[in-house]
């Protein structure tokens, strides 16, 4: 199964944006598997980040998690003031905290005009955007999360695998 | 295992420990039946759960979507309940994988239903078939796509 549609500049995007080797991850921000996937892949693009252009897209499963959406819509509307990564670590590295009220203490953290990220948080085009990633996932094969594509191929396995199939290549 | 082209077997099964559902009653909508080996995998990657999230998109489609396996409405119940599921669970219970051996999708072995999909157009025929390793959840893509070219 192959990713559709391919990385763009629409997608967010770290480590080396030229490298050879694209990731992308499919991710729900309350998932457990994603929030013990997090460390690992911060370790990953510690040791190869120049090596990789990572990838996120949301896949929320919001029946399953009540705050899931909330917090991809939390991490789009970071974005909109340049911290995308930024809230996205922290939501990953406090995610037994989750709560409505919770990401307002993040963007007061991460020094963001909390009235903008409020107000941005409602905005229509962050729910196409998330919305959007989900579509994405689907049409991809995502089957649940976190669900990594390598070079646009789904890839079969955690990030554990993930990252002894780099060490071995 | 029944492929495209073939009619697809009608059936009457519980979808609720009150409520049984024809398949022949939903003539004029594209049916997604999801055969899936039993209730209760692991949460993140239970295709169920997964299928929850996409309705509406199947609902573009004027398409239901409905799982069967070999668990009993009770457990079908408890289960649809605790993953908040809104789309019917049949229970293929009585005689047991009934259905399923008409599709063509028992697993003798195991005493369960494969995992295997079915695209069924409003006439009632089916226009995809799909049969996933056991272990695997197979995602939604493939029905995607049998649903757009039904279009």
């Amino acid at each position: 199964m192959s990713l559709k549609p391919k990385v763009s500049d629409r997608d967010h995007i770290q480590g080396n944006s030229s490298a050879d080797l694209t990731i992308v991850e499919y991710g729900d921000y309350q998932c457990p598997h994603c929030g013990a996937a997090h460390p690992i892949l911060k370790e990953m693009m510690a040791e190869l980040g120049d090596q990789i252009r990572f990838v996120f897209r949301n896949f929320p499963l919001s029946e399953m998690h009540e705050y899931a959406r909330p917090a991809a819509l939390a991490a789009e509307a970071a974005a909109l003031q340049g911290k995308f990564w930024e809230m996205h670590d922290a939501i990953y590295d406090n995610q037994q905290n989750l709560s409505t009220r919770f990401y307002m203490d993040l963007a007061e953290q991460l020094n963001l005009d909390v009235d903008q990220f409020k107000s941005d948080m409602q905005k229509e085009s962050l729910e196409e955007k998330v919305e959007g990633d989900f579509e994405s996932g689907m049409m991809s094969g995502v089957n649940g999360t976190p669900t990594f594509f390598v070079n646009g191929q789904k890839f079969d396995g955690g990030a554990e695998d993930l990252v002894q199939m780099l060490h071995e290549n | 295992m029944l492929q495209k082209n073939d009619v697809a077997p009608d059936f009457t099964l519980y979808a609720t420990p009150d409520q049984k559902i024809k398949l022949s009653e939903f003539k004029g909508h594209n049916v997604i039946l999801a055969f899936y080996p039993a209730d209760w995998s692991p949460v993140c990657s239970d295709q169920m759960a997964l299928y929850n999230e996409m309705l509406k998109y199947f609902k573009k489609y004027d398409a239901e979507i409905m799982g069967i396996s070999v668990d009993s409405k009770w457990c079908h119940m408890a289960f649809a309940q605790s993953r908040k599921l809104h789309f019917p669970l049949l229970a293929d219970f009585e005689a047991k994988g009934e259905v399923a051996k008409k599709y063509g999708v028992y697993d003798d072995d195991e005493g369960e239903c494969k995992r295997a999909l079915f695209v069924i157009d409003k006439e009632g025929v089916i226009q995809w078939s799909y049969l996933s390793p056991t272990a695997v959840n197979p995602g939604a893509d493939g029905i995607i796509e049998a649903l757009e070219n039904l279009k």
